[in-house]
């Protein structure tokens, strides 16, 4: 668990340098940041976060089936949690398509025109943060629905190695988190 | 240290294994040293024990060493002569970027923790392995393939970026293999990362019975406080360098004025890991300099608590001075000075360090064995490496020698002169430990005595050569500098042919030497009480610490208060 917690410091900190880059530009550019921010899609964006902390629940009630020995509900829970995140991933890649369209990201082609740089810079920042958080997001999913699996085909045997489900669910938890600090930073900056 | 062997059934640190009779031949195998048990290619490099992994880093690190050695070598060729006439301009940038690279990611930071950090910190808690031994596997695996990544770097024409990656150039004029590069270091700072990790669970949750933290040897300490940097730190580097990536790659422009971007952002990044990289470089010397005066004076080293929250204290305040590098960057003057202040008050605990071994020597028994010639070329280097800090981290004469070779000599005399003496200091000392042989003290004093000399004359002229206004990373230069490049290329020629030195004896010492028993230098610690190499399960039933660490005898005083 310790090194669970050690892991997810790190990641916190890898996060960290990108909102210490988004804090500066708000700081310096606020009227460009509102702008751009006003252009991303808020309501695909509250979606995904509900979403998320829905499946954040069902980890925790997983982690609490773990703990009880509760071998199908602790690996319905998993999977749905799973289910839920790749919808999230789902709904993320409709709006980056949009995104795409409307030529707001840099890299894809077919240039926006911005009102000023720091606006491009600000839909360059969201592209970085939302992918690497979309990069964990499918190594949690990916985690999930492997313990799901190893829970209903008996491989993980449960209450004793609950320990393997409540240190997985921190992973996912810090996902869940990550995204809800960069939802109101990106989305929401008025 | 006494410790007490408690009854067969004790419990038994290793997972899931209880004690049970064990067979006579058990017991037998559990006292093969762990260097003979198994002797396949697949036993070493599917390994998990972390005294093979140890070993595997060793050789790595030394691998490593010789490359950006060579590439040292290079330069100071170079700058014998004032005009550029050994290397072009775009070669001698890579050459720098090169040895830079290499130096810091790929032999000074993982040196001493992957190599004796690996080896001891088990040893020394009394613990059979570290807490995730397969991860520490990966991690050598990781490191190898970040290698990798750099060795092809050089095969296919280098970087000249600095090993710094200042943006804009980095980011969107150098000519090379940046992304690469910056592949190669996020590849490699994952395998900081898991040692941290690694590191920190082990002494938290693998400590013997009576191993309170006020029993921890000082390595031990300042190894958990350099994992603290590691697991903290490094992520911030990834970041940086994903940035790097992503602006040559995508056009991301976070560092691109044109894009709306700040160059200046880079380096806060940049150099909000790499203030505390360079205390993760100097804080397992530090530990390992701890270890080799209490034993070289033969006393506990003077106050224990302060050195040990005074590795703490380094691993924190070291976060808080990133903006020193930065002070003619043209950052705000106000930010500048809270820097410098605060790079004044890092100095603090390590200056305590040097008055706690000075106080720990004072009526000590001193013995000058090669790992303890080391310690004291330690102190000496590092006290001047630690002072001329001091004056940098003034900022108004550091707006004089910024970017000058002052700068350089002060890094390298912290770096080379502190961190690679202690290596050899703990390659030294610890050698009959690793291997079980004893090699030649005079050789090994006779190294130790040139490596000292070697490298002050080596470096000494670069403190001259900046003040009087030498820029770095430059190799065409005014000619009145010349005395001071040649004196320091004549330095560095004999530096490398002693750094070769111990290779000689040591090796000789592998088959020849005299075997070492299980404490040759008399010395107080866990891993004193192994036999030499030690056997590959390291305790037979994991000890009882009832005594407080550097036990060793000390002299009743008359004029005691």
């Amino acid at each position: 668990m310790l090194g669970m917690y050690l892991f997810l410091a790190s990641e916190v900190l890898l996060f960290g340098g990108l909102f210490a880059g988004a804090l500066t530009y708000r700081i310096l550019y606020p009227e460009a940041v509102v702008a751009a921010s006003a252009r991303l899609h808020v309501w695909i964006g509250a979606a995904n976060t509900a979403l998320l902390l829905t499946s954040s629940l069902l980890v925790a009630l997983a982690v609490q089936a773990a703990d009880r020995g509760l071998r199908r509900p602790a690996a319905a829970l998993l999977s749905g949690a799973a289910g839920l995140g790749f919808g999230f991933l789902v709904l993320k890649a409709v709006e980056y398509t949009k995104e795409i369209h409307q030529g707001l990201l840099p890299g894809f082609g077919g240039r926006f025109d911005f009102s000023s740089p720091v606006e491009q810079l600000f839909m360059n920042l969201y592209l970085v943060g939302t992918g690497l958080h979309a990069a964990h997001m499918t190594v949690g999913i990916a985690i999930l629905a492997g313990l799901a699996w190893r829970i209903g085909r008996r491989s993980l045997p449960l209450p004793e190695r609950a320990v393997t489900v409540a240190v997985c669910g921190l992973y996912w938890h810090l996902v869940d988190i990550v995204w809800v600090f960069l939802y109101p930073v990106l989305y929401l900056a008025r | 240290m006494t410790v007490s062997r408690s009854a067969p059934d004790d419990r038994s640190i290793e997972m899931g294994a209880g004690i049970s009779e064990k067979t006579v031949a058990e017991t037998a195998e559990e006292r093969i040293s762990y260097l003979r048990a198994g002797h396949t290619l697949r036993s070493w490099f599917f390994t998990t024990d972390h005294k093979r992994i140890a070993l595997l880093y060793l050789v790595s690190v030394t691998f490593f060493f010789f490359i950006g050695g060579a590439a040292a070598a290079l330069m100071r060729a170079d700058l014998l002569t004032p005009e550029g006439d050994l290397l072009s301009n775009e070669g001698y940038n890579r050459a720098f970027t090169l040895h830079g690279v290499i130096m810091v990611w790929f032999f000074l930071i993982p040196s001493i923790p992957n190599v004796f950090g690996n080896f001891l910190l088990p040893l020394m808690i009394g613990a059979r392995d570290l807490a995730f031994p397969r991860l520490n596997l990966i991690s050598w695996y990781v490191y190898m393939v970040g290698g990798l990544f750099t060795v092809f770097i050089l095969i296919t024409g280098g970087v000249d970026t600095g090993w710094t990656f200042y943006t804009p150039l980095s980011s969107m004029f150098a000519n090379g293999n940046v992304v690469l590069a910056a592949t190669a270091i996020f590849v490699v700072g994952f395998s900081s990362i898991m040692t941290g990790l690694n590191f920190i669970v082990t002494v938290h949750t693998l400590r013997a019975p009576g191993m309170t933290w006020g029993r921890l040897p000082l390595f031990v300490w300042s190894h958990y406080a350099t994992s603290i940097i590691l697991v903290l730190a490094t992520p911030v580097l990834t970041i940086s360098l994903v940035l790097i990536a992503a602006e040559r790659l995508f056009g991301i422009g976070i560092f691109d004025p044109a894009l709306g971007g700040d160059p200046l952002l880079y380096q806060h990044l940049f150099w909000f890991y790499s203030h505390p990289a360079v205390y993760i470089m100097v804080l397992p010397a530090l530990g390992v300099t701890s270890e080799l005066v209490a034993a070289a004076a033969r006393k506990p080293v003077f106050g224990y608590w302060f050195v040990a929250a005074s590795s703490i204290a380094i691993a924190l305040v070291g976060f808080l001075v990133w903006g020193h590098h930065m002070f003619v960057s043209g950052q705000s003057m106000y930010a500048s000075a809270v820097f410098s202040f605060l790079s004044l008050v890092v100095a603090v605990p390590s200056g305590i360090k040097v008055y706690n071994w000075t106080a720990t020597l004072y009526k000590g028994h001193i013995s000058l064995d090669p790992p303890f010639l080391f310690a004291m070329g330690f102190i000496g280097l590092f006290v001047v490496g630690g002072l001329t800090g001091l004056i940098l981290a003034m900022l108004a004469v550091d707006v004089h020698v910024h970017d000058t070779y002052f700068v350089v000599a002060h890094f390298h005399y912290i770096m080379v002169g502190g961190t690679v003496s202690a290596f050899f200091g703990a390659l030294h000392y610890w050698w009959p430990k690793i291997t079980g042989r004893r090699y030649s003290i005079v050789w090994g004093s006779l190294s130790a005595v040139f490596i000292f000399l070697g490298f002050n004359l080596t470096f000494f002229p670069q403190f001259l050569l900046g003040y009087l206004g030498m820029p770095r990373r430059y190799h065409v230069y005014d000619p009145g500098f010349q005395v001071l490049h040649v004196l320091s290329s004549a330095g560095a020629t004999i530096l490398g042919v002693a750094y070769l030195l111990p290779f000689a004896y040591l090796f000789y010492s592998l088959r020849n030497g005299e075997p070492a028993g299980p404490n040759p230098w008399g010395a107080t610690g866990l891993e004193w009480t192994v036999a030499s190499p030690p056997p590959k399960h390291n305790f037979e039933t994991i000890p009882v610490v009832t005594r407080p660490p550097y036990d060793y005898e000390i002299e009743q005083e008359s004029d005691a208060g």
